[in-house]
């Protein structure tokens, strides 16, 4: 996990419930005014250790999902089969390259660095969405990946454009305006094989049957088993549940399947009357256990490849460094020498 | 001359960014040559597609790199220039294409090896990171020049991809730039790297500014590529000069991928690029 990096001369209490210095009191109070108006958190306000740490985990995962999730995609940028499609698959990659850049600097806001942030994903300290540790064997799972994974990710993060703390609240923005154009690609890639030769419609069904589960649980764990939700939501950066965004999405796939004329793998799906409330069957919870702990089918391939690109480029990062050291320098003597003249 | 209302291009073109004004798609170049408007004669697709395939190969390269990059910023800027390039390859192939009423995607999936006319500089691996960028550096030097001059041409759509393709290129130039400079004053790891990828590239160079029976042929519709050379040493020259690099004693390779004569790294790039394609023969995607 990240470290959280307390900003000079304010240590923080070790237990919130110890007596707070009367800057932290009235810091508390201002905080607490803030969310009740739900009005915005900035980087310069006075903020709860816990809040601050809730939110670095949460960007932080947030950052790495989007950096290891360009690892399943670029898999079939090489192999794209028309140039129309290998342009947008390039594009979208690239998009995702550029969120995780966005909400780094939103966690740097924060007070913990991009390097550390980077540091602890390559040494397996750090978590990203599971869903990125399942393979993509076909074609097909780019239009699976782009509507189904892509969509629960837009369900997840519209809400977030209004999270309390505000960089992360603009940072979603941008990033939610590009992600609804990877699901239209996604679902476009989707109905072009749906409609396309047998093989290719078997080719999307099994895309769509594989991806399914694993979509749905992006949400996270069912609310009576998700330990972070509840202050997540006091604190206004979670405005929904993870069930309840679940069920949306599970909506969204049941009607949008049938424009696509594919079937989804769960004859449970259903939108409960009484509670107004799409519901769907069983997930295997403990599959989801067993990824998020490290064994599913790619979490090795994934981590060795963040692992090697960062290493591969460590004597890129370093040149560039030294280079502008020695330019900073070159500059500060030239300054020195028109100040003596 | 204005092309815009000939060609008939729009401001949507750019998935990933808005192009204010007028951008050439390669959509735009296949409604006009299926509408009559514009299709080249034999000789202009034959130029225009020496042009696709070097940027098609230096693309498919480039591609590679995303997900891989050193620093997440390079993930992107080398995932910008392969999206260019890329873009020019459509816009080219698929005007070459509108004369032998083939496809951009009939033309890229379904050649073989010695049917491609890219330049052997784009088919080399990209090797480490300096590799990469000996190899831009060489490509962005000789495509600037080209495209510039290109925007001259009597051929109004090869004049038109060009102008759009040399604003492009000149970004590509000065990320290359920029990187020669920094690894070569870097440190001496990433000096004795930038000077193995200039040793590894620079025997390609000699290629791309040699003139063959059909740049005669074409005339004032494309560019004399040994015209271009003297600007090249120019601007190369004062980069290296400026890194304190020195390039003069690389033999010259010999060419011939503007004949189909290609180096052994071709047939695994299309290898890799066809195959989902060729599975599915006539198949929409």
């Amino acid at each position: 996990m990240a470290r959280n990096v307390q900003p000079a001369g304010q240590p923080a209490p070790q237990n919130a419930m110890e007596a707070l210095t009367p800057e932290d009191a009235a810091g508390q109070e201002n905080f607490d005014r803030i969310i009740a108006k739900d009005s915005r958190v900035e980087p310069k306000d006075w903020m709860p250790e816990a809040y601050r740490r809730s939110l670095v985990r949460q960007i932080s995962q947030h950052a790495h999902s989007e950096i290891i999730g360009m690892q399943p995609e670029a898999n079939w940028i090489t192999r794209a089969p028309s140039l129309k499609r290998k342009s947008i698959l390039m594009a979208k990659v690239q998009d995702e390259a550029g969120h995780g850049l966005y909400l780094y600097s939103a966690a740097e806001t924060l007070g913990t660095t991009r390097d550390e942030m980077m540091d602890a994903l390559v040494a397996g300290k750090a978590r990203y969405s599971s869903i990125f540790n399942y393979p993509t064997v076909t074609w097909a799972d780019m239009g699976a990946i782009g509507w189904m994974v892509d969509g629960a990710a837009i369900c997840n993060q519209v809400p977030l454009c209004r999270a309390s703390y505000g960089p992360y609240g603009r940072a979603m923005v941008r990033v939610c305006k590009e992600e609804s154009f990877h699901q239209r690609q996604g679902f476009e890639i989707l109905l072009e094989l749906a409609n396309g030769t047998p093989a290719q419609r078997a080719m999307a069904q099994d895309a769509v049957n594989r991806w399914y589960a694993p979509s749905l649980m992006m949400f996270g764990p069912p609310d009576d088993d998700s330990p972070n939700s509840k202050q997540s939501m006091a604190w206004n950066i979670k405005r929904f549940s993870n069930d309840e965004l679940r069920s949306r999405f599970v909506g969204m796939l049941a009607e949008q399947v049938k424009v696509l004329g594919l079937t989804l793998p769960d004859d449970e799906i259903r939108f409960n009357e009484d509670t107004k409330k799409w519901e769907h069957g069983p997930l295997d919870w403990e599959e989801f256990k067993e990824v998020l702990a490290g064994r599913g089918p790619c979490n090795a391939q994934r981590l060795e490849r963040r692992r090697s690109a960062h290493a591969d480029g460590a004597w890129v990062r370093e040149a560039a460094a030294a280079y502008a050291a020695k330019q900073a320098a070159k500059q500060s003597s030239t300054n020195a020498q028109k100040a003596a003249a | 001359m204005d092309h815009s209302s000939s060609l008939g291009g729009d401001a949507s073109a750019s998935a990933t960014r808005i192009t204010p004004g007028f951008a050439l798609r390669p959509e735009d170049i296949a409604l006009a040559a299926e509408q009559g408007t514009a299709t080249p004669g034999g000789d202009v697709a034959d130029y225009a597609l020496r042009l696709g395939d070097d940027a098609l190969i230096l693309a498919q390269r480039l591609g590679h790199w995303i997900s891989r990059a050193p620093e997440l910023e390079e993930d992107v800027a080398l995932g910008n220039i392969a999206l260019d390039q890329l873009g020019h390859a459509r816009s080219f192939l698929t005007y070459a294409g509108s004369a032998w009423g083939k496809s951009e995607d009939e033309l890229a999936y379904f050649r073989h090896e010695p049917e491609f006319r890219s330049a052997h500089l784009f088919e080399q691996p990209n090797g480490d990171f300096a590799a990469t960028i000996a190899r831009q550096f060489i490509a962005a030097n000789y495509q600037f020049p080209l495209y510039r001059e290109l925007s001259k041409s009597t051929d109004p759509m090869l004049a038109a991809i060009a102008a759009k393709a040399v604003k492009e290129v000149d970004y590509h130039l000065d990320h290359s730039t920029q990187w020669v400079l920094r690894l070569a004053g870097g440190t001496e790891e990433s000096r004795r790297r930038m000077e193995a990828g200039l040793a590894l590239m620079w025997p390609f160079v000699g290629e791309l500014f040699e003139d063959d029976p059909l740049i005669a042929k074409v005339g004032d519709a494309g560019v004399v590529p040994s015209s271009l050379k003297e600007e090249f040493d120019r601007s190369t020259g004062a980069v290296l000069a400026e890194a304190e690099l020195d390039v003069s004693g690389h033999p010259m390779a010999t060419g011939g991928g503007r004949l189909g004569r290609h180096s052994e790294y071709l047939g695994f790039i299309l290898a890799e690029m066809q195959v989902l394609a060729r599975e599915f023969p006539g198949a929409g995607w």
